[in-house]
């Protein structure tokens, strides 16, 4: 089939330009919770917005705490989400418990709503013997079945496809799911992006993409990364659906989110969704953002906040005060901390376990090294202090 | 002379190489003025401007892609590719263009001036994504030339061979060295040799054979021997591709016997390459089977990092069972 349209042609050289396009940002409240003239709000009942506030405080409070900790030598690695709460719980919130979200890895505060435990966190970011990944992974690559939360991959922009794929099976399969896929403006930039949302398209699948455009990929500014008005316009160019939402505004990444869902489930068709926020935090626990970026820049977003302003919206709702508020944070420090020393001291995962996973079963090969090394651990115990008096009880 | 760590002499090769040819081009993801994650190319884009030193968007098949392109026409690109555990999406640029242009052409087109950096290798706390040793890919496609050096001197020397090159180049940085490695280093131009293999120390009872930071366990190996009365002769192969068969072969002869190193995985690691070869070569006079000491054949773990690598104690032990054999 062509696109080729008879009656829209034109007799001089004519050409489109991407510059001419620019697409809006939907954007509901305001930073002091009032919404915006002519804002149509989605619906949102007190305990649900309630949960969504917790996730979002716990999120914060854990992401604060284990920066600290990774500070103080604790473990090895962290990842803040620092100004991005209201899309990572928002997105999540809006989706029905069990569809797919495979995310990138600054997406804990889906986790959090969905209700991973402080435990489970932490039992990954120590590499304890609790650890679902079995010490594999690097810390924040967190991963649930249960939860319906894919396990994270470091390499960029891989999720992207197997979410289309991953989509494009539920439909078969006849659920009314979605899979979400959820990654930065940086890793957009990858071909698996672009195979994605072609393949999605053409194939009609039930699948999210959900870009966090958070201004910054590393130290390289969204200005390096690509010439065009953001994301959200590659849809258009596939065919897709596309929404651009204000990422700090909890109540317009919720109802866009929600309308997404509409459209992915009822209609079979995918749809790109842009949230519009900026990465408070440095890139991890390795980076200086000094080095590339101004503090006034980011005091400047500070002001945009985005647990300030849902906070305004519900205290105006009269659901919440500034009372339960501090009690609140209190109640999440001190639970992070007392889940944080729990998970310390409990001992690494198993060595044996350095085996298993690679195939279904151990190869005589794996099960022959895996003996080899133990061997070499007996005779020299002092140098493997974390797996020589474990040997015998795996 | 001057005092580096290995990420300054690769910066120092970089502006050497910038300063004399203005085709030389860097550009990789965060390369420009932050100056790369590992800070390889700092105050690059100050001294030479945005058009030869630039962050490219976050697609390394399209930052090798490009490289090829420019390498085409002219250029003499140095690619960086953030860790070497993300240089498989450019494989299919790597392994079906860069190593093929001049082939498939009949030289009327080639991508000599090409080199691609990325830091590898484990021992930084980084897991499966942050630590592997793909060099054996790399050495089963002919056409790229493989290169690791071991230490600041090196790293300069070897860069700027590698800039210079004629031919494709991997250069794989250790990265667990990167700023522990630090030695003198000559402050004006110079070059060493690919393909060929440095002999560090002389020794007559076993051949000790690793590249880039795998030569640090092996050196503290051969210290502990030495205590044993065993005389460890050590060579670093520096260039995997095209390697040096004739240096090892001339030691294993002189020696009688061979302990291979690298981190990456036991099966189809370069080790086996060169055993095979070497068996060929020094059959009779080999004392003892070839001994190989590796990363195990599972991905790179984390919590349990320390148990897979092959570090100076496992060399230790099998090259003193090489030597009782
Ligand atoms: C394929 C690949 N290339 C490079 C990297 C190294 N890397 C990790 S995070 C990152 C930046 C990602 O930025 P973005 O997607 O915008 O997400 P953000 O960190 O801003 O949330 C880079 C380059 C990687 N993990 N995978």
């Amino acid at each position: 089939m062509s696109t080729f349209n008879p009656e829209q042609v034109v007799h001089r050289p004519e050409f489109i330009r991407g510059d001419e396009l620019s697409i809006p940002t939907l954007c509901l409240v305001q930073q002091d919770g009032t919404p915006y003239d002519g804002a149509e709000l989605p619906v949102l009942e007190q305990a649900k917005a309630l949960r969504i506030y917790q996730a979002m405080v716990r999120t914060r409070v854990l992401d604060e705490r284990m920066l600290a900790a990774q500070r103080q030598g604790r473990l090895s690695f962290y990842m803040q989400s620092t100004g991005e709460e209201a899309t990572t719980v928002g997105f999540a919130a809006a989706l029905e418990d069990d569809d797919m979200i495979m995310a990138q890895y600054r997406e804990q505060g889906a986790l959090v709503y969905r209700g991973f435990s402080l435990d489970e966190f932490m039992n990954q970011l120590f590499s304890n013997e609790l650890d679902y990944g079995k010490g594999r992974q690097m810390p924040i690559h967190y991963g649930s079945a249960k939860l319906h939360y894919m396990t994270i991959s470091s390499p960029l922009a891989t999720q992207i496809p197997q979410a289309t794929g991953y989509a494009y099976g539920q439909k078969l399969a006849g659920y009314k799911r979605c899979t979400v896929a959820v990654f930065g403006e940086g890793a957009a930039s990858e071909g698996d992006f672009h195979a994605a949302l072609n393949m999605a398209a053409v194939l009609k699948v039930p699948v999210i993409f959900l870009c966090r455009n958070n201004g910054y990929a590393i130290s390289t500014p969204s200005s390096e990364q690509f010439a065009a008005d953001g994301i959200a316009p590659r849809a258009l160019g596939y065919r897709m659906h596309a929404i651009r939402v204000d990422g700090n505004d909890l109540l317009a990444v919720y109802g866009a989110m929600m309308e997404a869902r509409k459209l992915a489930v009822e209609r079979n068709e995918p749809v790109l969704v842009e949230t519009m926020s900026y990465r408070l935090a440095a890139h991890s626990s390795s980076d200086d953002p000094s080095g590339y970026r101004s503090k006034k820049e980011e005091a400047k977003w500070r002001e945009k906040d985005p647990l300030s302003r849902f906070r305004n919206w519900l205290v105006a709702q009269q659901w919440w005060s500034l009372e339960q508020d501090e009690k609140l944070f209190a109640d999440e420090r001190e639970q992070v901390l007392r889940t944080l020393k729990e998970a310390e001291h409990r001992p690494v995962c198993r060595l044996d376990e350095l085996i298993t996973d690679v195939y279904d079963e151990p190869t005589p090969q794996l099960k022959q090294q895996l003996e080899a090394l133990k061997a070499h651990i007996r005779k020299y115990p002092d140098a493997y202090p974390k797996t020589a008096g474990r040997l015998d009880h795996g | 002379m001057v005092k580096m760590n290995l990420l300054q002499a690769i910066n120092n090769a970089l502006d050497i190489a910038m300063a004399e040819n203005d085709r030389v081009i860097c550009f990789g993801e965060d390369v420009g003025s932050f100056g790369g994650v590992f800070r390889a190319t700092s105050h690059l884009q100050e001294r030479y401007g945005r058009e030869r030193c630039f962050n490219t968007p976050l697609v390394e098949q399209g930052i090798i892609g490009f490289a090829n392109g420019l390498a085409a026409q002219g250029s003499v690109p140095v690619a960086e590719i953030q860790f070497a555990d993300y240089i498989f999406p450019a494989f299919d640029q790597i392994v079906n263009e860069s190593a093929k242009f001049r082939y498939r052409s009949g030289n009327l087109f080639n991508v000599g001036g090409l080199t691609i950096r990325t830091p590898y290798g484990g021992g930084i706390a980084g897991g499966l994504y942050h630590s592997q040793s793909p060099e054996a890919y790399f050495a089963h496609t002919p056409g790229l030339k493989i290169v690791v050096p071991r230490n600041p001197h090196q790293a300069k020397g070897l860069l700027l061979a590698a800039i210079r090159d004629p031919n494709p180049v991997i250069f794989f940085e250790p990265k667990r060295i990167y700023r522990a490695s630090v030695g003198l280093v000559p402050e004006e131009d110079y070059q060493l040799p690919l393909g060929v293999a440095e002999v560090v120390r002389e020794g007559s009872d076993i051949t000790l054979l690793a590249w880039g930071a795998q030569m640090e366990m092996v050196e503290k190996a051969a210290e502990m021997a030495e205590h044993q009365g065993v005389s460890c002769e050590l060579i670093d192969l520096r260039t995997i591709a095209p390697w040096d068969v004739e240096t090892v072969a001339a030691s294993v002869k002189k020696t009688g016997r061979l302990l291979i190193t690298h981190e990456a995985p036991l099966t189809g690691g370069f080790a086996g390459e060169i055993a095979a070869t070497i068996q060929q070569h020094c059959f009779l006079h080999l004392e003892s089977p070839i001994a190989r000491v590796t990363g195990l054949d599972t991905p790179y773990p984390l919590a349990h990092e320390k148990e897979y690598l092959p570090d100076h104690l496992k060399v230790f032990e099998a090259l003193m069972a090489s030597v009782h054999f």
